[in-house]
């Protein structure tokens, strides 16, 4: 490849899966608001609860 | 009250759901094309520019739009933004969010149904053993609704067919059973996918199965910057238009989705990772199949004609062929992930188109998700199926241009408009960094009520009155001849009738004729459609007056 074409590619590649696995982990890594909130999957988790609800 | 008691499962499922709509054919066949046709690597310049200050504004604008409107218990446009105007005939644009994804899924199910049907025809081996214009002339028969190799009778219509009852079905099952667990499963296979072909694409070694060029060659085709091509306004018009395509925005899906997030929960993170999520599919994946694969196969010459008709051709007249180099199983692995992927990119975009309709009759009119669900399947195909039987007339091509490119923009505008300046950007300003996981930089508040609506203006306008050639600088000192792709010269259907006064064969005019008869009759079509769901909604406020709730 020309210097010019990868250097482009490899940049924005680069770029582009960077930002894409940051904001997912952080994502991931945000612990979730306490119930009620507005995913049914983890409402029985009862680490999650809050107290009078 | 209302029939909506929908939620979503969980927040990685909304985010691979909300990608999941915004990944589509489009990141596959449209990204590579345009950005050959538009400076290659130095494309991505304007494209990522433009990803920033008007992407991801219209991802904010739209997602705490669909969350504001959803504590409201509206779950389509057209009672979102009644929410956030006064003037009571905010609503009626709110219709395009509803109409938009109606006609684009009925013709857009069908591309999905014909990646169904290559999927199956790989695995059985249609495409094993023949050359590259027997691929072309499947393709060409098949979208004619010519002899089926399998035998039945109007194959592409049982595989349309399929391909409804499919999305209908799972549209019925809910949000969090049917939507997001489609989503769940289809986008980490789409990647999974992307990256054996992406590895496949940039492996390709000349001499090697046939291959007239390394992959370097390709990619060189693709990503080395032409920097002149920067000041050109037609490569930035074509970068804002691409951008504002792979986003799904400007639809009404996005509001509709994010109507189910509760206020307290954050929107701004939801949004970039779906964005960006989006945009590594597009520019890694999408950039490292379609382009290297044909380049290397094919050459730089056949490959610039042949993306002049746009990605599809290429999709589904060379690259079965192609992969076949590789191998008998491998050719056959390789289009059943090529199509695959295909396929999971557009059902997960068709169920989006699915969920406004059905949001506004279990709102409005207290339906049960099945039978939403079934309405919606049953509209689709009816409205979908002059593009499959009148094909070659252009009435796909109608509904595509109006419905999935107009409208967008039009609607787009509006709401920038609406959410910025009627609305307020002081509000918008806290809708969207309610709840947020991340620190939604300053900047943005003046982004989002200067630079994006003044981007998607000039989109407008430059669609509207597109100059001769994409000629701008003629164009800004005199000589303004309206191209024939403009809005307006489309409208007057200018190209048509010119070939139609300079054809001289019989057979070909009475083509342009017929041609000319079934864009005008697709336009009506379109039209009726928007009246009779403004007419819809129309009766909704009635009710609502009716019962006390306005």
């Amino acid at each position: 490849m020309n210097t010019s074409a990868l250097i482009v590619m490899l940049t924005t590649i680069g770029l582009v899966t960077f930002l894409m696995i940051y904001f997912f982990m952080k994502v991931i890594n945000t612990p979730p608001r306490p119930e009620p909130d507005s995913y049914i999957d983890n409402d029985d988790e009862a680490d999650r609860q809050v107290p009078g609800h | 009250m209302s029939a909506n008691k929908e939620s979503w499962g969980s927040r990685v499922g909304l985010i691979l759901a909300m990608a999941g709509n915004a990944v589509g054919l489009g990141n596959f066949l449209r990204f590579p094309v345009q950005a050959v046709q538009n400076g290659g690597g130095a494309f991505i310049i304007p494209y990522l520019i433009c990803f920033l200050v008007m992407g991801i504004p219209l991802l904010w604008i739209e997602w705490s739009m669909g969350r504001f409107g959803g504590k409201f218990g509206h779950h389509s446009t057209p009672f979102i933004v009644d929410t956030m105007g006064k003037n009571r005939l905010w609503k009626y644009i709110g219709v395009f969010g509803i109409w938009t994804n109606i006609a684009v899924a009925a013709y857009y199910c069908y591309i999905e149904s014909w990646t169904l049907s290559y999927v199956f025809h790989s695995v059985i081996g249609t495409f094993s053993g023949m050359d590259q214009d027997a691929v072309s002339s499947f393709f060409v028969e098949y979208t004619s609704l010519g002899i089926s190799t399998l035998g039945i009778p109007y194959e592409p219509i049982v595989f349309y067919v399929i391909c409804l009852l499919l999305n209908t079905w799972i549209l019925s099952q809910g949000l969090a059973a049917g939507v997001e667990r489609v989503a769940k499963v289809g986008m980490p296979l789409l990647i999974l996918f992307g990256l054996f072909l992406a590895f496949k694409g940039v492996t390709i070694t000349a001499g090697e199965n046939g291959a007239i060029n390394d992959s370097s060659v390709g990619l060189n085709f693709l990503w080395t910057p032409n920097f002149d091509q920067l000041w050109s306004p037609t490569v930035w018009l074509a970068a804002a238009g691409q951008i504002f395509f792979t986003l799904s925005v400007g639809m009404g899906t996005v509001h509709c989705y994010a109507s189910y997030v509760r206020s307290k929960d954050d929107i701004a993170l939801n949004a970039m990772s779906a964005g960006w999520m989006n945009e590594f599919v597009e520019v890694v994946l999408g950039g490292a199949i379609l382009i290297p694969i044909s380049i290397g196969y094919l050459g730089i010459d056949r490959v610039t004609e042949l993306v002049q008709s746009g990605g599809l051709g290429l999709a589904f007249r060379s690259l079965p062929y192609l992969f076949y180099q590789w191998g008998d199983i491998l050719g056959a692995v390789s289009g059943v992930m090529w199509f695959g992927l295909l396929f999971f990119a557009g059902i997960t975009s068709s169920l989006a188109m699915g969920t406004p309709w059905i949001g506004f009759l279990q709102d409005e009119f207290n339906w049960k998700r099945k039978s939403a669900a079934w309405s919606f399947g049953l509209f689709v195909f009816l409205l979908g199926m002059p593009t499959v039987l009148f094909f070659k007339y252009g009435v796909f091509d109608e509904y595509d241009y109006w419905a999935g490119t107009v409208s967008l923009v039009v609607f787009a505008l509006f709401e920038s408009i609406l959410f910025a300046w009627v609305f307020g950007m002081d509000k918008g300003w806290r809708e969207i960094i309610s709840g947020s996981d991340i620190n939604v930089p300053g900047i943005y508040k003046f982004i989002i009520k200067f630079i994006t609506p003044l981007l998607l203006l000039w989109v407008f306008l430059g669609s509207l009155f597109t100059p001769k050639g994409g000629d701008w600088g003629a164009a800004i000192s005199g000589t303004w001849v309206l191209d024939n792709s403009s809005i307006i010269n489309k409208l007057k259907n200018t190209d048509l009738k010119e070939k139609l006064a300079s054809a001289t064969d019989p057979a070909l005019i009475e083509q342009l004729q017929d041609t000319l008869f079934f864009v005008n009759a697709s336009r009506i079509l379109l039209l009726a459609v928007w009246v009779a769901l403004a007419l819809l909604v129309y009766m909704a406020y009635k009710k609502r007056v009716r019962e006390g709730r306005i």
